[in-house]
């Protein structure tokens, strides 16, 4: 089913430009491909291995000022500058996941988002090596000498990062380790009966996910020309976990759904750019009030009856 | 002790005190009903922008302040109706996304509803610092104080003396005994998030003339609310209490003697710290999974 | 012996679950643990796959000393185990549940599960051939494709059994199989426990049914607050006047 789902999806990706008129509308496009790209490692962590993380902006603002700042002030090439972040970024998870990730339930919540606004508010004070709270520009990403620019050019790029990230995304789900994390999630204790080491797999999940931000970071970063801190916020954290939860959570389409309609609705309420707080709010608990397994999912079971319903 | 100690002492346990009771709040909401409510803080906002609002429309202060504290209650009452109870038996994730999102609607309306200007209300008994060993005090740190310390013995006697504390604490001990005992474990909930509501929405009334209210100060006071709540052990009043001062201290003595920019950040690197170290927190217990 | 624990002891704030009990598990042989309400039964269990820490005492099993090792490491030492209250993975269907159970033998790294190589392919396939004849052999083939949140409970506690099976574990651990299940179904189970013995699997149970106890262990061992009470084949055991005063009380 997930190949077929997946095939589909790719043609969508293929076909959207033909809807795309103008640079604004591509620009939304690539802005909901980048989101996708956090929520598809996000829903892993959150909907297949189970644990929470209110801090996962975190990773991507440290992805977009690590590569910002090797290649604006240490005049690295952008893409071994993005490579670079990311690694790092894959570093520092796999560190502070390590104590971090022996919480549970509302104690890693805590945690999780005391290091989001821990990052937020580093990156926000160092104006010397960020630019402060205004910011920093970014040198455009460059290959071969091949300046990248434009939004054209980006909707593609951003595209086939998005369904790489899908497609590796649906066969950890289907392999024996996508089947650790879930059990994990399931039940922890049965998984140790098994023998599936809680702490090692929870950790990998963090690192993959913690990596996968920072990658869109640093492509969101390359790709405006321009870095703020806002970008790593407690506020940003939390939009990017609602995406997740209200898409759908344990389903890949339905991260990449969820961020979608939630990047796109703001832009195209834009005229009440004042109620946007109230609407996220809204949206946020209605969605887990009445459809807590997620948008995607609802989605399906309401077909599955519908389909097993005598005619 | 030099003046600047004593100083930063002061401001320390009077921020301390203010985390002490958004702290209370958290403490007794998951005591109910072990859901985080992360709009704790919003309670705070409301609180002092209400205050100022009814002030500024003619209310003498403790009217405004009363009416302040009761709108805040209604909000409280209707959080629990129409977000929490709905979603009583759903996941962790879930609850914490439902509070937080009521967190975001409630700032939305209060910006709409008011404005994101910078508030502040009179101070109770005037603004002549008091000299205190080199150092100055302000009077509005006395009503701080002294308000936070009549509020703790009045929960104190509010639990321990009076059934409706007892039927609480009876519900967080152990729900389904309470409901076979005739306790309504529905008005158990509304009364708890009133009486958080209230709390916060004292403490927001208290800190306003001192460091002024706005729109949005509820985000950063509800996350080191539940920072000092965690801190001293999750559901554990006394505990809420001791964790609110000390990450009132530790974030005075940390912005006056290292670093004032990174004052936000001192209560949470503690509390990751505490995290990781005392997974229990200052005075939690344990609890055992059955299997 | 398969599995070796001396002077076992572990206690909960001050309550004493388990105080210095001594059993061997002889391999081939199905051995069952019984005792009144609250004599620690469960609680043996745990130390015995490592869910609880013993304050005292050792295991060892196959030779090697297993005490204080994490639970996913006696499970690759090869002690399975089911559970009282069950723990389903209800995220995942019946079939994935005994796949997830083979993970001791199919571990893949990451690169592998995210880049599926043709090697991972034809070894998911034959992961879900080999669950489905576990499914036929627990009885819940029929089942396999549906989401485990919809099973009936018997089915359920036959799925945990196939899951642990997946394993393939030298020990396993049964915490009260029949708990719950009606006459035909504890049937089901007896016959499942025979035929897993004829796998050569070692069975250690905990249950409360006396009849299925009787009819299908080579060894009992009663334990009584926490404490040993008496050890040896069904039909001693049962005629132990310790034992039946434990269970019956003296009377007056």
């Amino acid at each position: 089913m997930s190949r077929k789902g997946f095939a589909a999806f790719a043609l969508i990706v293929v076909l959207l430009p033909l809807a795309l008129t103008n640079n604004y509308t591509y620009e939304v496009a690539i802005l909901v491909g980048l989101n996708a790209i956090v929520c598809v490692g996000l829903n892993l962590l959150i909907g297949y291995a189970g644990q929470i993380s209110l801090g996962h902006a975190g990773f991507f603002g440290l992805g977009a000022y690590g590569s910002a700042i090797l290649a604006a002030r240490y005049g690295w090439p952008p893409l071994a500058a993005l490579a670079a972040a990311i690694a790092a970024v894959s570093l520092v998870a796999w560190i502070i996941g390590k104590p971090v990730l022996r919480l549970k339930g509302h104690y890693l919540a805590m945690a999780t988002l005391g290091l989001g606004i821990i990052v937020s508010v580093v990156l926000s004070t160092e104006d010397r090596v960020t630019g402060g709270p205004d910011g920093m520009a970014v040198p455009p990403l460059a290959l071969a000498g091949f300046v990248l620019q434009g939004e054209k050019l980006w909707y593609w790029i951003v595209a086939a990062v998005l369904l790489a990230t899908v497609w590796l995304a649906l066969n950890l789900i289907d392999s024996p380790r996508g089947r650790a994390w879930r059990a994990l999630h399931g039940s922890e204790v049965a998984a140790g009966a098994i023998g599936i080491d809680p702490a090692r797999h929870k950790l990998s999940a963090f690192v993959l996910s913690a990596a996968l931000a920072a990658l869109a970071g640093a492509l969101t970063a390359h790709y405006s020309g321009f870095i703020t801190p806002s970008k790593a916020s407690f506020l940003h954290s939390i939009e990017l976990v609602t995406m997740v939860v209200f898409g759908g959570m344990a389903s890949t389409f339905g991260a990449v759904v969820g961020a979608a309609i939630l990047t796109t609705l703001p832009q195209l309420l834009t005229m009440f750019k004042e109620y946007e707080m109230v609407m996220l709010g809204a949206v946020m608990m209605l969605t887990m009030i009445f459809m807590p397994q997620g948008l995607v999912p609802t989605l399906e079971k309401a077909l599955a009856a519908a389909r097993r319903k005598p005619q | 002790m030099s003046a600047q100690l004593v100083q930063f002492l002061l401001a320390g346990l009077t921020l301390g005190a203010i985390y002490a009771l958004v702290a209370l709040g958290f403490a007794i909401i998951y005591n109910a009903s072990h859901v985080i409510n992360f709009a704790q803080g919003e309670f705070v906002m409301i609180g002092g922008m209400a205050a100022t609002a009814f002030v500024d429309s003619g209310l003498p202060l403790p009217l405004a302040a009363l009416a302040a504290v009761a709108a805040a209650t209604l909000v409280g009452f209707l959080l629990e109706k129409l977000a929490v109870e709905p979603a009583r038996n759903a996941s962790v994730v879930t609850l914490i996304i439902i509070t937080i999102g009521a967190s975001i609607l409630l700032r939305g309306l209060a910006s709409l509803v008011w404005d994101k200007k910078i508030h502040s209300l009179p101070a109770f008994s005037g603004e002549a610092p008091i000299a205190i060993g080199g150092a100055t005090l302000l009077p509005q740190t006395l009503w701080v104080l002294g308000a936070t310390l009549v509020t703790v013995a009045a929960l104190w006697w509010f639990f321990n003396r009076t059934l409706t504390g007892k039927a609480i604490l009876a519900v967080s001990h152990n729900p389904l005994a309470a409901r076979l005992m005739g306790i309504s474990v529905r008005r158990v909930l509304l009364v708890s998030f009133g009486l958080s509501a209230a709390l916060g929405a004292l403490a927001g009334i208290l800190i306003a003339p001192i460091s002024f209210t706005s729109w949005d100060i509820g985000v950063m006071l509800g996350l080191k609310g539940f920072a000092a709540a965690i801190l001293g052990g999750l559901g554990s009043g006394p505990g809420a209490i001791a964790g609110g001062l000390a990450l009132g201290l530790i974030e005075a003595l940390g912005a006056g003697y290292l670093s004032s920019a990174y004052k936000d950040v001192f209560a949470f690197v503690i509390i990751l710290a505490a995290l990781v170290f005392l997974p229990n927190g200052l005075a939690g217990k344990r609890a055992a999974e059955r299997v | 012996m398969l599995l070796r624990a001396e002077n076992l002891s572990k206690s909960f704030g001050g309550v004493a679950a388990v105080q210095a009990v001594e059993l061997g598990v002889a391999p081939g042989a199905v051995h069952s643990i019984i005792g009144p309400n609250g004599a620690g039964k469960t609680t043996l269990l745990n130390l015995l796959c490592g869910i609880y820490r013993p304050d005292n005492g050792k295991i060892v099993f196959k030779e090697k000393d297993v005490t204080g090792c994490a639970p996913h490491e006696f499970a690759a030492a090869g002690i399975g185990r089911t559970f009282q209250n069950l723990q389903i993975f209800f995220n995942m269907s019946v079939l994935e549940n005994v796949m997830a159970g083979r993970w001791l033998h199919e571990a893949c790294g990451l690169a592998a599960a995210l880049l599926r190589p043709p090697g991972l392919a034809r070894a998911e396939q034959r992961a879900r051939a080999e669950s489905e004849e576990l499914l036929a052999f627990v009885g819940l083939e029929r089942w396999a494709r549906l989401p485990s949140d919809g099973l009936p409970y018997g089915a359920l506690k036959r799925l945990e059994i196939a899951r642990a099976l997946a394993a393939r574990p030298k020990l396993l651990l049964l915490d009260e199989p029949a708990a719950g299940l009606n006459p035909t179904e504890t049937r089901e189970i007896d016959q499942l426990i025979r035929r897993i013995a004829e796998r050569g699997i070692t069975v250690v149970l905990v249950e409360h049914n006396m009849k299925l106890v009787m009819e299908v262990s080579q060894r009992v061992l009663v334990l009584d607050h926490g404490r040993k009470l008496a050890e040896g084949d069904p039909e001693s055991v049962s005629r132990d006047p310790q034992v039946i005063e434990a269970y019956l009380g003296v009377e007056a």
